[in-house]
């Protein structure tokens, strides 16, 4: 991957405390799997920055690469990748993703 | 494109030998599957890392042949 690319990438993984790689937009998932962690992230009143990348197909293809994960969606919060859709789900089921969101101090709805 | 189950399996045998693995198609379109995978090399490893290894077992099929492989991961207990 060229460093452009990456620090594209890198730039846009520190634009928001909660940043999701995503198909399609919050409003718009265009994917079971990325309307699901919108969902939880939702549910939780985490703000967060979609990214849809399916309309950039170099960052579609470079976040892969990025993190070494073949799959969209990608949830990162304060520039750590904390996994993707079944991750995602299995630490909100668990509780655990609230104790990370809190721990690296993102607000949640109360 | 499509995968069948026993492929999937195959490949995280050959990667992953001890790995005790059930899998289900979860919408009979050889697209959709979910996997529960227990192997003492996720013992002391991340989520994250749990499934990079199924993933490089998968070698590359993650995301292209194979849409959809929902991932549950673990070590054995003791």
């Amino acid at each position: 991957m060229d460093t452009t690319l990456q620090d594209r990438i890198r730039q846009q993984i520190g634009e928001a405390p909660v940043v999701l790689f995503m198909k399609g937009t919050p409003v718009f998932p265009q994917c079971g799997f990325s309307a699901a962690v919108v969902q939880i992230l939702s549910h939780l009143g985490v703000k967060f920055k979609g990214i849809d990348v399916l309309a950039d197909p170099s960052v579609r293809q470079g976040i892969k690469e990025f993190s070494n994960w073949p799959t969209v969606p990608q949830l990162y919060v304060n520039g750590e990748f904390i996994g993707g859709c079944d991750i995602v789900r299995e630490m909100f089921e668990t509780g655990e993703l609230q104790q990370v969101l809190e721990e690296k101090g993102v607000a949640l709805r109360a | 494109m499509a995968m069948d189950a026993a492929t999937i399996e195959r490949l995280i045998k050959e990667s992953l030998p001890d790995a005790q693995i059930s899998i289900e198609d979860l919408r009979g379109d050889g697209d959709h599957y979910a996997a529960r995978v227990v192997s003492g090399a996720f013992r002391g490893k991340t989520r994250i890392q749990q499934h990079q290894l199924v993933y490089q077992a998968l070698r590359g099929r993650m995301g292209n042949e194979l849409h959809a492989l929902a991932l549950q991961t673990s070590a054995p207990a003791d």
